[in-house]
Formats: structure tokens, C-alpha cells, sequence
């Protein structure tokens, strides 16, 4: 899932304080499992800026409203919250950053009286899994061509701090990162699976230079699947 | 030949080298690398040039190394996967060759987190193992890794180095075997103190016939002071101190300690000699370049050959 976490309150209070009528919306998808976008965290969100207000003695008017999906045009097309956007300022998005964009998006072609104002509250962090308690940790990167197969099912685009294809660099200790005791050292982990499923021999083969263009470095990437399409 | 260095002729030659090490300034000041390459002149037999050692700001590897060549002296040129991707790296490539410089120490680097920098964004392009694959081909084959030909006659003598005790320790063997399959031709292992330890890896490395395909230097670094000996052991990944070697250093008694560090040194240094697998030492006296000359006599290895 993709894993972000809530700003801090002075940041996104700084981001709405002159405007009257503001509405906080969440997110039903991966940041309502990482407990930071969902219907809970809007309801903070919104007691804090009502609070806030209170005490600057503000007459501001605070709606949360919740959207499955920000991220997907059928889960948003519900003409309440659409009503709801247009006669508020500024619209507090509590999705992921793609959500973010998404309802910018969205709201700004549905309603065309006048722009929808749309701010983050959220910081989008990675795309990786719940480990614990309370703990998520990344798991890809997107580099858009899979190694896992190769690797024992550990990535090291994404796990190694330096990406490194070809081994454990000399930094590795303990199993740790040398960047830091709390990470696990990807490629120990990769040698060491592949060594109990004794198939060190794929990893011996020198790994050629990595193609990076299906990875971020070449602008947004985009997939169109004609036999999708109508 | 593969880039005709002196390094290179005296390590086919089957003389035992000994390279030096020289960390560029925090700054543009040419004096402080001409400084310290007239330290190391006649007493050493190449110069690594560190890249943007630990990822702290200095004066690039590239420039430091062509001050050096004017000095008189042999560089070896560091680079890093850190700072620069295949476009950079084989771009300064050229630019070394150009300025005469013939060898060159494939690394990844370290992690940027620990220099001065830390917000700054990596590379990693590619890994340093991709690097010595790719110079091994931009020399061998005179192509860019696109397969475009190279205008001029590209030459490298190729290093890299090794840590032989970091974890998984068991997997380091692979690991420099995959280096001498890239197409290495001279390894510089990090510090080494614990000598049975060295000579039992050795021996798996001389098993497996790497020291016939690649050239191996041993790494030496004097130890100041019993701090700097527990510093090291607890804060580098795989250097193990004996405790032997840290009583020596403690009886040693005010003022004598760095003495006694150096002459740990050069034991150390006439017993790689003797080691079946190892072709000189990489010696890594850190900012104290003024203490070489005495170290180098002290172990029996001056004058310096020629070839």
C-alpha cells in the first residue's frame, strides 16, 4: 500500500488560516490502513482547526467528508461532495499525493464556476507494508522491472541504500545497514535466502547496468492498455 | 600492457608495490596536495586519490590526481558510484585519461548520510561492480557501454577494493570473485589487523586462484592510539583488532603509543611479504603522509624499484 503521515498541525494550519470555509476530506483507501489519512484522522484534523479557530476567535466553518478513493474519478463523482467543494475555499486533502492531484484534477473539471483550491496534509512516503505494530516499512520503489525473482523475493533496488546490484557493499554489519543499526541490510538478507534455497549460483553472474527509463527518471510514466481501452 | 602505469609494470614484474594515500583538501588550495605529494614522492609506488572520502566536500579526485602527475608522482585515480552516473563517469573517464592518469580504484562509496551533505540526493546509477565492468570494456573493446566506438585509445589499469571480514563474512569470497569476473585487475583490501584471520581468507583466495587473475594489495593503516584502535573496531564495518595488538599498543606507555604503531605497521607489512597471494600493500597512513618516508624505511622497503 502506499504509506504517508500527517504534517505537522502548524503546517497545515498554516496552509488554510485565511480562508472561512474549509473541508477536511479522507481518504477509504491505503491511508485510512496506515492510520493516517482516514475517517478517524479527519476527525482530529477537523476538531483541531475548529479548536484553533476557537481560540483565535475565528468564525471558520470545518466539514469533513470522506471519499473511498480520491485517486479514482467513479469513487469521487458524488454530487454532495461536489456541492460541498464548491462552496468551500479550500478543500484539505488527507490522500496520498496521487489523491491529492487526482482530486485537483477532478474538482477543477467538474466544477467551472471558479478554481478549487486543494492543499496536502498529508506527506506521501513510500509504498511498502505494515511490519508491526504501528510500523511500516518500504518495499518498492516502482522501478518498473521487477529483479525479485533474482533476488529471493528482497529487493535491493529499494532495500539497499545504495541500490547496488551486485552484493553487499563493505558497509554491511551485523546483518545492519551502515547508514543505520534499525535497517536491515538488504543483500545480507538476499545472500542468505538465497544460500538456504541453494541458489547462490544466480547471483554469480556479474548483474549488468540497470535500464532505468521504465523507472522515475523519465518523467511521469504512463500505461495504456488498449485491450482496456473503449 | 593495460594502461602502461608504473603500478602496473611493477606489479607484472612481480615487484612488491606499495601504494600511498592522499586525501584532497576541503578547498581549491593546490599547496596542500603538493604538500603532501612531496611527503609521499620516491617513498611509495602509486597514490590513491580519495573521492569525496566519507561524503565530505573536497577538491575532486580528477584534479587533485592531475596535480599529483605534475608533481612527478603516480596517481590512482578513486571514483565512486555515489556522485556520478554512466554519462559523468565516462565523460571523467576520458578527461583522466587525458590528463595521463592510468589507474583507478572502482568504489560505491559511502553512504551520503555520513558526510556533510546528508540531504543530498544520490546516484547509483550504476554499482561499483558495473564500473569495472564498464572501464574493463571502454578499454578493451575501445566502446562507450552503448556500443559507440571511443575516439583516441582509452587506457585504465582497473582496482577495486575488498573488505575480507565485513558480514556476511562467508559471502566475501563470492563477492571479490565477481569483482576478478568483472574484469578487476588489482584489489586494495580495506585495513587488515588481524593477521590468522587475513592469512585464512588468503588462503581461500589463493584455492580459488583469484591472486592469478587479479592483483592483490593488502591494506595497512598505522595505529595512533588505543582510541583510535577501539574507534575503528567498533565503528568500521570489519576490522577486528586483536587483543594482542591492543596490550602492545597500552604497554607501549605515554608518548611511545604511535611509535609502537608504526612498528606494528611494518611487521605487518614484511609479513605480507611473505604471504603466498599477496602482491605489495595499500598503505593508509590517514594525515600522516609525514610519517611514511620513516615508515617505509623502517619496514625495509626503500628505496623504491623501477621498472
Amino acid at each position: 500500500m502506499i504509506v504517508a503521515e500527517r504534517k505537522p498541525f502548524s503546517e497545515i494550519l498554516s496552509m488554510v488560516e485565511n480562508y472561512s470555509k474549509i473541508i477536511v476530506l479522507g481518504c477509504g483507501s491505503c491511508v485510512t490502513i496506515c492510520m493516517a489519512g482516514g475517517e478517524e484522522e479527519v476527525k482530529i484534523l477537523a476538531s483541531q482547526l475548529r479548536l484553533a479557530f476557537k481560540k483565535d476567535k475565528k468564525n471558520v466553518e470545518v466539514e469533513e467528508f470522506m471519499a473511498l478513493r480520491q485517486c479514482d474519478d467513479e469513487f469521487m463523482d458524488d454530487p454532495v461532495l461536489i456541492e460541498k467543494v464548491q462552496a468551500a475555499d479550500v478543500v484539505i486533502s488527507m490522500a496520498c499525493g496521487v489523491g491529492v492531484q487526482h482530486a485537483t484534477a477532478f474538482f477543477n473539471r467538474v466544477i467551472t464556476d471558479s478554481p478549487t483550491r486543494i492543499v496536502p496534509a498529508l506527506n506521501t512516503t513510500f509504498m511498502g507494508a505494515n511490519i508491526g505494530v504501528g510500523v511500516w516499512e518500504e518495499r518498492c520503489v516502482g522501478c518498473g522491472d521487477c529483479v525479485l525473482e533474482k533476488t529471493g523475493g528482497i529487493c535491493p533496488v529499494t532495500r539497499c541504500a545504495k541500490s547496488l546490484l551486485n552484493g553487499p557493499c563493505g558497509g554491511s554489519s551485523n546483518g545492519s545497514c551502515e547508514i543505520n543499526k534499525d535497517t536491515e541490510c538488504a543483500w545480507h538478507l538476499i545472500v542468505e535466502r538465497l544460500k538456504a534455497l541453494d541458489e547462490l549460483d544466480r547471483i554469480k553472474p556479474v548483474e549488468m547496468y540497470k535500464d532505468w527509463r521504465p523507472s522515475h527518471d523519465g518523467g511521469p510514466r504512463k500505461i495504456v492498455r488498449e485491450d482496456m481501452r473503449l | 600492457m593495460k594502461s602502461g602505469s608504473n603500478l602496473e609494470r611493477l606489479l607484472e614484474k612481480g615487484e612488491f608495490v606499495v601504494t600511498g594515500e592522499l586525501g584532497p583538501p576541503k578547498g581549491p588550495d593546490a599547496e596542500v596536495v603538493k604538500k603532501k605529494a612531496a611527503m609521499l614522492k620516491g617513498n611509495v609506488d602509486a597514490v590513491n586519490i580519495t573521492d569525496n572520502q566519507t561524503a565530505i566536500v573536497r577538491m575532486s579526485s580528477i584534479a587533485a590526481a592531475k596535480i599529483l602527475l605534475d608533481e612527478g608522482l603516480e596517481p590512482n585515480m578513486q571514483m565512486v558510484a555515489r556522485d556520478r552516473n554512466r554519462i559523468a563517469m565516462m565523460s571523467d573517464l576520458f578527461g583522466a585519461t587525458a590528463f595521463g592518469i592510468k589507474n583507478m580504484l572502482c568504489l560505491s562509496g559511502d553512504h551520503q548520510s555520513f558526510g556533510n551533505h546528508p540531504e543530498a540526493k544520490n546516484v547509483f546509477d550504476i554499482d561499483s561492480i558495473q564500473m569495472i565492468y564498464m572501464v574493463k570494456t571502454m578499454r578493451d573493446e575501445q566502446k562507450v557501454i552503448c556500443g559507440e566506438d571511443i575516439e583516441g585509445e582509452f587506457k585504465m589499469f582497473i582496482g577495486a577494493a575488498c573488505n575480507p571480514f565485513a558480514d556476511p563474512f562467508w559471502y566475501r569470497l563470492h563477492r571479490l570473485e565477481k569483482k576478478v569476473e568483472a574484469g578487476v585487475d588489482f584489489i586494495q583490501t580495506q585495513c587488515i589487523y588481524d593477521m590468522a584471520r587475513f592469512k585464512e581468507f588468503m588462503k581461500q583466495v589463493v584455492d580459488l586462484g583469484l591472486h592469478e587473475k587479479c592483483k592483490i594489495l593488502a591494506g595497512i593503516t598505522p595505529l595512533k592510539s588505543v582510541g583510535m584502535a577501539r574507534y575503528m573496531a567498533a565503528n568500521v564495518s570489519g576490522i577486528t583488532i586483536p587483543e594482542d595488538t591492543i596490550n602492545r599498543l597500552r604497554g607501549a606507555g605515554k608518548g611511545n603509543v604511535a611509535n609502537e604503531g608504526i612498528k606494528i605497521a611494518c611487521e605487518q607489512m614484511q609479513e605480507m611479504q611473505e604471504m603466498e597471494g599477496i602482491a605489495g600493500v595499500h598503505l593508509m597512513a590517514i594525515e600522516w603522509e609525514h610519517r611514511v618516508a620513516e615508515i617505509m624505511e623502517m619496514a625495509g622497503m626503500l628505496p623504491r624499484p623501477t621498472v
